[in-house]
């Protein structure tokens, strides 16, 4: 056994600390796995102090540290490295209060999404960013990732959804950030940590916003023959100066998917399908209700309808909740991009990757959140096809080259982890990469925490840009190349 | 001034280390510490570069004047939903974000940072780089468009900021009634958990003010559940208290702003009392001596400043503190932007 593995037993009781093969297994990958590998050794700690211990033992011995939360990510963020500690936050499982007169809840970081809002609905409370993982996914995962969900729309992400937090850097100090006042002095690290993927510090608290629940929900479904002229509607809602709680819009093969799988009542032969979630007092419901459906027959809709009780209302839910393991079942694999875009560039966007999933053979599937463009084309492939993984993932980067060229991102919720790091270098020039440096090295001055992930070096994207040139324009071309 | 002379202006100053003193309105001045240093004027930086209402996104040049952003906005039906403080009709985009400052509906719809989208910066090397972009989401990179809100000046210069706008409430209304604080603060928790569409609540010493907007249906609704009497003149008012034209604020002495939670109970301190956000944001004049009202504030977990010249900011934990120069020194090596303006050691 290795001179860490002994001295981490020392500090934790012999069940949290992990290091035979069988035992590393189920911490190999996150949701994206067609990366795996295996940590030295799993830690899981119990108490702030312990992990501490465990970031000033691994400080010392200079071993980099991942923190884990479900390990439901979708881009390798929690990717082990092969000589580093996994640092699972599995047990950090406490909701330690729920405080109804300021309307917050402090947890735990490992407490999963939704038993915040399930241990606040007594309170006729609940917590808005709802990421369709919700049951497995952890607080502490959702502002290492600034995850979203389909009420982000009206709501905020996660950044906007939380007050506080405690943090134990790499040298071992607990740091609270932010706090129960609505501001506080100096500068907004709150929004710094916030979508920092593990890179500056481990969460060990959270302390959310909690909101009343709305009095009345209600979602109105439209059908289209035409997947462009759905995502006029989406332009045309908005215009109306109406936000709607959430604005979902899946594709032909997105729907008849969640349909066999979910049996949500979806119509099957429709191109594109919009879901438009309405909330607020019951009156404000049903005007908006009558607003909406004008608006989407006057767009093209083919058909309108309205769920007819709250049972409908869930199953209409159910099937765009079910997207991703519902395409799942109709091809042995599926990538899931997550590009974001203007919404004015959806038919465009959206005529492009259907050219291209014709030229490389691969279908693609579309579920996204229309109401922000935050685009969710999920490639259909089969891993065991040789070749078919790489023409799958050039692929996917063409759509993500494109998402930025039309003035997005690529990545609107599911952070850049492993998987996207070469897209960084075409979204960012030198300067700011190397500004992302500069604050990395001001919270984690040995970069032990989850190095590798999120923010290239500069010489990566040097060499990347040498395979990688657009328009016959040299990306970093101040750099030296090798 | 266009960017490539601003560019030079600041290389020129990291060369000889002169310190940079950022100012575009001179509307918030006040906050803060004295910066030092030669002037940089970013007020001619101006222009709005992108507004498509559709999109719920807006970009301008720091030293677009707010007025006029607000105006584009109101002309679309749409507006900047954190009801930015303007401190005079000079007030700028990139002072409004750099101050971080929000008005009444800040704890219902979000505060400056939660709106912002994305910026472009000039940094303490003399580089240009960008951060964020123009759409809602976006977890490229850390969210350093965030960092620089509310961050005064003293990080970077900014050039140019996109914002997320929102449709103007169809209709609004208020409803005041004469209280206590205390009781106030009560009704004010209460609509922190109920699903009332309130966008504004304060307590102005004698009277509970709160704001309801929404569809003309929502308003309508919420009225018949809401006791008090329709308050004349709204708009006014809450123009009034956001600008600090309130009678309440033409008191001499210092005027200070306490944070805490909104259902904190009333603090133990002498002196005139004014509380916005619900209750989260409190406004004292008030002779009892700084220790005291520092003391009291943290008996709450709250922080206080003294609003119009900034000496008296709970001052940060030493780790944090440490953390907060690492990072300033991250962005501006040299010290040159608004050296001193917001801590001593900033
Ligand atoms: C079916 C499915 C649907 C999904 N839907 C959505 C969606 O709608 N919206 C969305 O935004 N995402 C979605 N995701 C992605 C994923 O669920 C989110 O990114 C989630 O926030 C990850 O949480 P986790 O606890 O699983 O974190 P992990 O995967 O364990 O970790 C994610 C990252 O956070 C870091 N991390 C975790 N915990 C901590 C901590 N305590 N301190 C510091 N760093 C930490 C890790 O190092 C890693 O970089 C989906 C995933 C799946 C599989």
């Amino acid at each position: 056994m290795n001179h860490l593995i002994s001295e981490l037993k020392s500090l934790l009781p012999a069940e949290s600390v992990l290091y035979d093969r069988e035992d590393l297994r189920p911490f190999e990958c996150d949701g994206l796995s067609v990366y795996r590998q295996l940590p030295m050794v799993v830690v899981l700690p119990d108490t702030i102090e312990e992990v501490q211990k465990v970031v000033r033992l691994c400080r010392e011995h200079n071993v980099p540290v991942v923190a884990r939360g479900a390990g439901t990510g979708l881009s390798g963020g929690a990717l082990p490295l092969e000589n580093g500690v996994l640092l699972s936050l599995a047990k950090f499982k406490r909701i330690i209060d729920i405080d109804v007169e300021n309307a917050m809840a402090t947890v735990e970081p490992g407490v999963r999404n939704l038993a915040i809002s399930e241990a606040a609905s007594r309170f006729g409370l609940y917590y808005a960013p709802d990421p369709s993982s919700q049951i497995a996914c952890t607080i502490g995962g959702n502002v290492a990732e600034n995850s979203g969900g389909v009420h982000c729309l009206k709501y905020g992400l996660t950044v906007h959804n939380i007050l506080m937090l405690k943090v134990v850097t790499m040298e071992g100090e607990l740091l609270t950030i932010g706090g129960q006042t609505l501001d506080t002095p100096g500068y907004d690290l709150l929004a710094l940590m916030t979508g920092s993927e593990g890179l500056l510090g481990i969460i060990v608290e959270v302390t959310v916003k909690l909101l009343p629940k709305p009095e009345r929900a209600q979602v109105v479904l439209a059908a289209f023959d035409d997947v462009a002229r759905a995502g006029e509607a989406v332009g045309a809602i908005i215009a109306a100066g109406i936000i709607p709680a959430g604005l979902e819009m899946m594709d032909r093969l997105a729907i008849q998917a969640a349909e066999d799988f979910a049996h949500a009542g979806y119509p099957r032969d429709a191109e594109a399908i919009l879901l438009c979630e309405l909330d607020g007092t019951h009156a404000e419901v049903s005007e908006y209700i009558m607003e909406v459906r004008k608006i989407l027959t006057d767009n093209g809709a083919t058909e309108v309808r309205t769920a007819k009780d709250e049972a409908e209302r869930q199953l209409f839910w159910k099937g765009r909740k079910s997207a991703f393991p519902a395409v799942g079942r109709i091809s042995p694999d599926y990538y899931c991009m997550d590009g974001t875009i203007p919404r004015s560039q959806l038919p465009r966007v959206l005529r492009q990757i259907s050219d291209w999933s014709a030229e490389y053979g691969l279908p693609v599937a579309n579920v996204f959140h229309a109401g922000d463009g935050n685009l969710h084309p999920l490639i259909l492939f089969d891993g065991n096809k040789p070749g078919e993984l790489e023409r799958t993932e050039e692929f996917g980067s063409r759509i993500l080259d494109l998402c930025v060229e039309v003035g997005g991102t690529i990545t609107g919720e599911h952070g850049v982890g492993v998987e996207k790091i070469d897209q960084m270098c075409t979204q960012f020039k030198s300067a700011e990469l190397a500004q992302f440096h500069a604050i990395k090295a001001a919270f984690d001055p040995s970069g032990l925490l989850n190095p590798g992930k999120a923010i290239p070096t500069l010489h990566r994207c040097a060499e990347f840009g040498a395979m990688h040139v657009h328009h016959g324009r040299l990306p970093h071309a101040e750099l030296e190349r090798f | 001034m266009d960017e490539v002379s601003l560019q030079q202006q600041v290389l020129k100053a990291i060369e000889s280390r002169a310190p940079l003193r950022i100012s575009a309105g001179k509307t918030k001045a006040f906050m803060g510490q004295d910066a030092t240093g030669t002037l940089v004027d970013l007020g001619s930086h101006c222009g709005i570069i992108e507004y498509d209402p559709r999109e719920l996104v807006l970009t301008a040049r720091s030293g677009t004047r707010l007025s006029e952003i607000e105006k584009a906005l109101a002309d679309a039906g749409q507006m900047l939903a954190f009801e930015p403080p303007y401190f005079g009709s000079d007030a700028t985009l990139g002072g409004t974000i750099s101050a971080g400052l929000s008005g009444p509906r800040r704890p219902y719809s979000g505060s400056a940072r939660d709106f912002v989208l994305g910026c472009k910066v000039l940094n303490g090397r003399g580089e240009i780089a960008s951060f964020g972009g123009q759409v809602m989401k976006n977890v490229a990179g850390y969210d350093v468009s965030r960092l620089l809100a509310g961050s005064h000046g003293t990080l970077g210069i900014l050039l140019e900021i996109s914002l997320k706008v929102l449709p103007r409430p169809a209709s609004s209304i208020t409803v005041s009634r004469e209280c206590s604080q205390e009781d106030a603060i009560s009704i004010m928790s209460e609509f922190l958990s109920r699903p009332y569409p309130v966008d504004g609540a304060c307590h102005d010493g004698e009277r509970a003010h709160l704001r309801i907007s929404g569809s003309s249906q929502a308003v309508k609704e919420a009225r018949k559940k809401i006791p008090g009497d329709i308050l004349p003149d709204a708009d006014q008012f809450w123009h009034d208290l956001r600008e600090q034209k309130l009678p309440f604020f033409h008191r001499p002495g210092t005027l200070y702003r306490i944070a805490v939670k909104p259902a904190s109970r009333p603090l133990h301190l002498n002196g005139h009392w004014l509380l916005d956000w619900g209750g989260a944001q409190r406004w004292l004049y008030s002779e009892e001596d700084v220790a005291t009202i520092r003391h009291q504030t943290a008996l709450s977990g709250g922080h206080v400043t003294a609003f119009r010249n900034g000496r008296n900011s709970t001052p940060l934990p030493p780790p944090l503190s440490a953390l907060h120069q690492r990072l300033k020194a991250s962005f501006d090596p040299e010290d040159i932007f608004n050296r001193g303006h917001i801590f001593a050691t900033l």
